[in-house]
């Protein structure tokens, strides 16, 4: 296999890079001097067992956490990501796995939370809100109809696109989903696969967050594997077998590093 | 991402078979409170034989709902955001002394301003005001920021604030108040029969406004909206509810010989036969403010939706970008400043402020909020739920009273419905799935 398999051009400047991402949590290194980076229209999956530190790693790009060290450059500037408003800001939007969704709210109010619609004297505008959830979700799930009830009362492939629908709608450059289909049936699967497709087709580049080796190989143009908090390595998924992703992610074996 | 086929939504065309109260869309927990209210009402109207429905007692009681429901209101908010606040009586009584003293020591003595002048009771008030606002801020500073949980902060506060009041009086009753304050507690200020009817008027117009503003809003979206006359039906009630509620207050008669040193007052004298009505109270129209003022915060601003996003889901929440730290500051320096509302209303109906001015107010205030439907576990809360609440409450300690119920008896009572209409409302929640 060879360099020639994936079509992402990775000429020109990386989409993002987070270089030399640190955390400790206590005495504890979650994420030890970690180098990712992610091309317009890659997915780019982020593999390890729970604990390895992808969650955090990720969460510092979306600034749920705050790093210790390390540079984050999107287009090739240097951002500061300090909270959450930060990230949204260069359109860095998560798909949490929990959805971070209040359960308590409807659609629309979940949809647009933080970022409200609001009437020229400055009152949220719950119709204007309706009608723009409306319109995404007739794209995304034609389906879905429960737009007056709160999202508690949904079903989990409902919520799931709720949660899909918030990052989307804010035109999202870089996409952080955090196994989106880890609590989806297998037809809610396939069409969160589909959407990856499409999403990369409109050049957004995503970081994908997942356990599942065959979902990695199929959606992912190159996988970063951690464990206990280290990068493993970076490679193109075309170019290893499931074996060599399972003995990095296992043993923190880089296959690259064995052959050469 | 597929629906379930069998999702049932209200909206839904397939769905034809409409009961007349579907077609209504009528909020049922609103209509279930006020068919408990009402029963409540009826029964101790056969036990006082006719006593408790007389636009008399119906003023009494109104007016002495006003100081817990409105510190209720405030206190739905802290509740949805997954907090408790033990400290609004004793808040109420620091500001009650805080503003007595203004009004008769501090501001006499330090600024000279005479007993009497008209600037004595705004100033008092605003001073309140400020002082209430800063004490609940300072409360959810030490709880956002600190991260100390409320129900300490706050039973620390009931502590404090309760002999901080003592402390600022050397433990005196200070009386009487201003005059023009005092207006402020209830029978003392009333708009009058003329006056109450432009109220409500206006009031009415105002309703019908919204209902046919929300009605054009969502046919401007194409969204479905209930046939006509079902709008036309529920707007009808809510007016006639407005002006009903007005015309009750219009029948107490202000007693011949009140009315004969009030004109004597004026310098005039009554005409022969004269008599009017006392009309909406100015106490009453302070918490028809705040509770249209806090219903518009929780339900149209931003601020409104945040408390209750992070209500339901705080970490949904921060990860949204919320402050939420400085979201729990807001709130309670909300209930700071409505306690002092109420401290205005609870010290000018006495005429006076004494140490034990909203004694256990706490509690009756959060279970008005409770039995209002305000879920402890958050998220979950209306305005109008937690002044119903608040109105139940005091129905019935004011009924028992009438029918000659001791004190304590009362309270065993109200502290038997407090724990079964919570019950009703979990066993409501979840038929409902709501």
């Amino acid at each position: 296999m060879s360099m020639t398999d994936t079509i992402v051009d990775r000429s020109g400047t990386p989409l993002c890079e987070m270089r030399d991402m640190q955390k400790a949590f206590g005495g504890i290194r979650a994420v030890d001097h970690v180098t990712v980076d992610l091309y317009p229209g890659e997915v780019v999956g982020i593999l390890g067992h729970n604990g390895a530190g992808k969650s955090v790693l990720m969460k510092m790009l979306s600034g749920a956490y705050l790093r210790d060290g390390g540079q984050i450059f999107v287009n090739g500037e240097e951002v500061q990501i300090n909270n959450p408003r930060d990230a949204r800001k260069y359109n860095i939007e998560t798909i949490y796995q929990t959805l971070a969704l209040a359960d308590n709210l409807d659609a629309a109010s979940n949809l647009f939370l933080g970022r409200e619609l609001v009437t020229p004297l400055g009152f949220v505008d719950d119709p204007h809100m309706e009608a723009e959830t409306r319109k995404i979700m007739g794209r995304l799930n034609p389906n879905f109809r429960r737009y007056n009830t709160p999202v508690a009362a949904l079903s989990g492939g409902q919520r799931q696109s709720v949660a899909i629908a918030r990052a989307v709608y804010f035109n999202a450059k870089i996409l952080i989903m955090d196994e989106p289909t880890a609590a989806l049936g297998v037809e809610e699967t396939r069409m969160v696969a589909e959407l990856i497709g499409e999403l990369k087709r409109q050049g957004i580049g995503i970081f994908l967050i997942d356990h599942d080796i065959h979902q990695v190989k199929a959606l992912c143009d190159r996988a970063s594997v951690m464990k206990n908090g280290r990068l493993v390595g970076t490679v193109n998924v075309d170019e290893v077998t499931e074996d060599d992703l399972l003995g990095m992610i296992i043993l923190g074996k880089n296959p690259k590093e064995e052959a050469a | 991402m597929t629906d379930t086929p069998n999702s049932h939504d209200a909206s839904e065309p397939t769905r034809l078979k409409r009961t007349f109260f579907q077609t209504l869309e009528f909020d049922t927990r609103l209509l279930g409170m006020i068919g408990a209210f009402l029963l409540i009402a009826l029964i101790f109207n056969v036990l006082t034989e006719g006593r408790f429905l007389t636009p008399r007692n119906i003023f009494n009681l109104t007016i002495q709902t006003v100081s817990v429901a409105i510190m209720a209101t405030g206190m739905v908010f802290v509740i949805v955001t997954r907090h408790i606040d033990l400290s609004v009586g004793a808040l109420l009584a620091t500001v009650s002394a805080v503003m007595a003293m203004t009004q008769t020591a501090w501001l006499p003595n330090l600024l000279g301003l005479e007993l009497g002048s008209p600037l004595l009771a705004p100033l008092a008030i605003l001073v309140g005001a400020i002082v209430g606002t800063i004490i609940g801020a300072f409360h959810g500073w030490l709880i956002g920021y600190l991260t100390i949980p409320a129900f300490i902060v706050t039973l620390g506060g009931l502590f404090v604030w309760r002999n901080v009041a003592w402390h600022l009086t050397t433990g005196q009753t200070i009386g009487p108040l201003d005059g023009n304050f005092v207006m402020l507690g209830g029978i003392d200020g009333t708009l009058g029969v003329t006056g109450s009817w432009i109220f409500g008027a206006l009031a009415a117009a105002f309703a019908a406004y919204l209902f046919f503003n929300a009605r054009r809003k969502k046919v401007a979206h194409g969204f479905p909206v209930k046939p006509l006359w079902a709008e036309a039906l529920i707007a009808g009630i809510a007016v006639a509810a407005i002006l009903g509620f007005v015309w009750i207050l219009n029948s107490y008669d202000i007693p011949t010989r009140r009315l004969a040193r009030m004109f004597e007052a004026r310098g005039e004298v009554m005409p022969e036969g004269y008599s009017t009505g006392y009309g909406v109270p100015y106490s009453v129209l302070l918490l028809i403010i705040v509770a249209t003022v806090m219903t518009i915060v929780a339900q149209r601003t931003r601020l409104g939706r945040y408390i209750f996003a992070a209500g339901g889901n705080p970490e949904a929440a921060a990860l949204s970008g919320i402050n939420t730290r400085l979201l729990t500051v807001k709130v309670f320096a909300i209930v700071g400043f409505l306690c002092a509302i109420s401290a205005v209303v609870a010290s000018a109906r006495l005429n006076f402020h004494s140490n034990d001015v909203g004694t256990l107010d706490e509690l009756r205030v959060i279970a008005a909020a409770v039995i209002g439907g305000t879920a402890l576990s958050g998220g979950i809360g209306t305005i109008y739920g937690a002044i119903l609440g608040a109105l139940i409450m005091q129905s019935l300690q004011s009924g028992m009273a009438m029918v000659g119920v001791e004190a304590p008896y009362q309270n065993i009572v109200v502290g038997i419905v407090l724990v079964v209409a919570v019950y009703i409302d979990i066993v409501y929640r979840k038929r409902t799935g709501a």
